[in-house]
């Protein structure tokens, strides 16, 4: 278990260094001058190079890297656009960031083990039909354009809910909700579908199994069945998918946080997007990279614990 | 073996499915008595329907593609009507069942001793404590070695044959009057199988439980059984004492089957035999007799359907489905000096 976490941790920085070196080296390759915007539209040569000088935009591209790395590990990170702390952004947006994909991975999980424990469990009948209409809708229907949907007719036409914005959960948890009620729905809607998707496909693979017959042979209910022995060696798939979805998710949910104006991070990431705000992309880059890691991780341990034929870090037998 | 009313009396079986290439008659009038204490053997080839016909009796092939018609009764009560509630108290309760492969029967994420636990408390109102106490026991009493720490192993810590004790152990788990054994030993090594059939023969000694072995093996039916049924096509072609079966098998699979055993105490053959051709699709069954294609001694009589009958008017008990005449298949099973079906010309 040791040697497991180890391991993992060691890996861990390999893969946040190349996403790091990456996201530069990509940005550098664009054909975008930061000193040139910093310094705005009619900027003299003389503002742009003494910018290039402040920012130490005129060394060489490696140092230019270390450089930046150091300041996002010492939390000294500063973005060309606004000049703010990017450290300091990030930790303000992880609140409305965190209740998002919270609340969100509630409901699709919840609406998604029981839309495919129900479609499988009455596998071919006209609720299976119904179920499957509906993830598949919900599958195919894309996140912006569903936002925007439920934002003009739930939001501006009918009124129910608010428009967008990001209400602390400490000033008013009521009206925390009902900000992201609209958000959660919009996100969860398409992992709902997928998600009971796959666990019907699943569990109908495991009633097949060798020990759901013996279960049966046992005397058990068929709800105890279905229960104990189908879903529960059904759901152990769903993990999987379920902590590499909430762990990319919490390195900004772009598309969503943007319409909905959440100022989370994936918000923040947006900004920076069209700014070409170098800092912030790498450190948000960085922040998502190393959540999906370490649900990667998560998602290992918890395997072990759901599977008992799989043991961490030593070989199979 | 005559005395005493059966404990579970099978008539005129059928079940058909209904797959995409048709309806398919998997079990097609089998009919059967098993007595308290008795092992029964049901012997055929994979598709003969003999696993079909040991789940219908537990009731698991109801399905809504399953058309299940005739009788099983347990004790005298009806079981193919039965509804699930009531089948749900026969399964595991009045019959056991262990299956074939012991390595997937178990469910993998949960400890060998929980799955036995939780199929006594499925019938029996006992706590966790005891019903684990109960599953140590059961553990022992079918030989695994150290059964109060091996109670809470998971199954694949378990070897083939420590499984197959264990899935023994969890059928007998509530005592039952019944155990079907659906191919309890195909999947072990030879030596295991061997220790697995003892187990199966002292506990019918001790218990007095009828059992129903399934088997393709007939070394296995002539280790443990009374009496024997041989499928072919989801048709019994013949049935008799273990003794009838193996010193005067009547039907020419019954031959095949016997011709194609290898045999320690006989010169080795040059090639080992074996039944020509294959199983017939049950879509596309011959008309009359199933097993007319393969027959090397099939003549004008075959196309029409045997009845499976006595056949020897001194053995009342010894049935078969073929219309050759006693004599004809005293001689015509003769191949180089011993029981078997020869090649057809």
């Amino acid at each position: 278990m040791l040697r497991f976490v180890v391991r993992r941790l060691v890996g861990m920085v390999f893969v946040l260094f190349a996403v790091s070196v990456l996201v530069f080296v990509i940005f550098n390759i664009a054909p975008t001058n930061p000193a040139q915007r910093i310094a705005g539209k009619n900027a003299t040569p003389q503002l742009v190079a003494s910018i290039e000088k402040e920012w130490d935009l005129d060394k060489p591209l490696p140092t230019q890297y270390v450089t930046m790395m150091k300041k996002i590990f010492t939390g000294e990170l500063i973005s060309y656009e606004g000049r703010e702390n990017v450290n300091d952004r990030i930790v303000e947006g992880i609140p409305a960031t965190v209740s998002l994909c919270i609340g969100a991975a509630v409901i699709w999980m919840f609406f998604g083990v029981l839309f495919g424990y129900l479609s499988a469990i009455r596998a071919g009948g006209w609720l299976d039909t119904s179920l499957t209409v509906l993830a598949v809708a919900g599958i195919s229907m894309p996140v912006f354009w569903l936002a925007a949907i439920f934002l003009n007719y739930l939001c501006y036409k009918a009124g129910i809910f608010p428009s967008g914005g990001y209400v602390e959960i400490t000033s008013n948890p009521l009206d925390w909700a009902s900000h992201l009620i609209v958000p959660w729905v919009t996100l969860a809607i398409l992992y709902a579908g997928f998600y009971s998707r796959v666990l019907r496909s699943n569990m109908l693979d495991a009633m097949n199994e060798d020990y759901v017959r013996t279960a049966r042979a046992k005397g058990l209910s068929e709800r105890r069945v279905m229960s104990r022995h189908v879903l529960r060696n059904s759901l152990i798939p769903i993990v999987t998918l379920f902590g590499l979805d909430f762990g990319a998710l919490l390195g900004g949910a772009i598309l969503i946080e943007a319409i909905f104006s959440l100022s989370g991070i994936g918000e923040y990431g947006y900004q920076a997007l069209i700014n070409s705000d170098l800092p912030p992309i790498m450190a948000i880059t960085l922040f998502g990279a190393f959540f999906i890691v370490l649900f990667n991780t998560l998602v290992d341990i918890a395997y072990a614990y759901l599977d008992p034929r799989i043991r961490l870090g030593t070989e199979a037998p | 073996m005559n005395g005493g009313a059966p404990l579970l009396s099978v008539s005129d079986l059928r079940v058909g499915f209904v797959t995409e290439a048709g309806r398919v008659q998997a079990v097609d009038g089998v009919s059967f008595e098993l007595r308290p204490g008795e092992v029964l053997a049901i012997v055929g080839e994979s598709g003969s329907g003999k696993s079909v016909t040991a789940q219908t009796i537990m009731g698991l092939t109801r399905s809504k593609n399953s058309r299940i018609e005739g009788s099983v009764k347990l004790d005298g009560e009806e079981l193919t009507g039965a509804d699930e509630a009531h089948l749900r108290e026969v399964r595991g309760e009045r019959i056991g069942m262990i299956f074939q492969d012991p390595m997937t029967s178990f469910n993998p994420v949960y400890k060998v001793g929980d799955q036995i636990v939780e199929a006594i408390r499925a019938h029996r109102d006992l706590s966790r404590a005891e019903s684990h106490q109960r599953a140590i026991a059961l553990l022992d009493s079918v030989g695994i070695p150290n059964a109060a720490q091996r109670v809470d192993a998971y199954p694949h810590e378990f070897s083939g044959g420590m499984r197959q004790r264990a899935m023994i152990a969890m059928a007998l788990s509530l005592e039952p009057d019944v155990l079907i054994a659906d191919e309890p030993t195909t999947a072990l090594d030879v030596t295991v199988q061997a220790q697995i059939l003892r187990l199966l023969e002292d506990l019918n000694r001790e218990r007095g439980l009828a059992t129903i072995l399934i088997t393709h093996d007939l070394g296995v039916v002539a280790e443990v059984a009374d009496r024997v049924l041989v499928m072919y096509a989801g048709r019994v072609v013949e049935e008799g004492t273990l003794d009838e079966i193996f010193y005067d098998p009547q039907h020419p699979y019954t031959w095949g089957l016997m011709g194609s055993l290898t045999r320690l105490d006989r010169p080795r053959p040059h090639r080992l035999p074996q039944i020509a051709g294959s199983p017939p699709s049950l879509l596309e069954l011959p008309q009359g007799c199933h097993f007319r294609p393969r027959c090397p001694h099939e003549f004008s009589k075959c196309p029409q359907n045997p009845e499976l009958e006595a056949r020897l008017p001194e053995v009342p008990g010894h049935c078969d489905r073929c219309w050759l005449t006693p004599e004809q298949k005293r001689e015509k099973r003769q191949v180089e000096g011993q029981i078997g079906l020869e090649a057809p010309s």
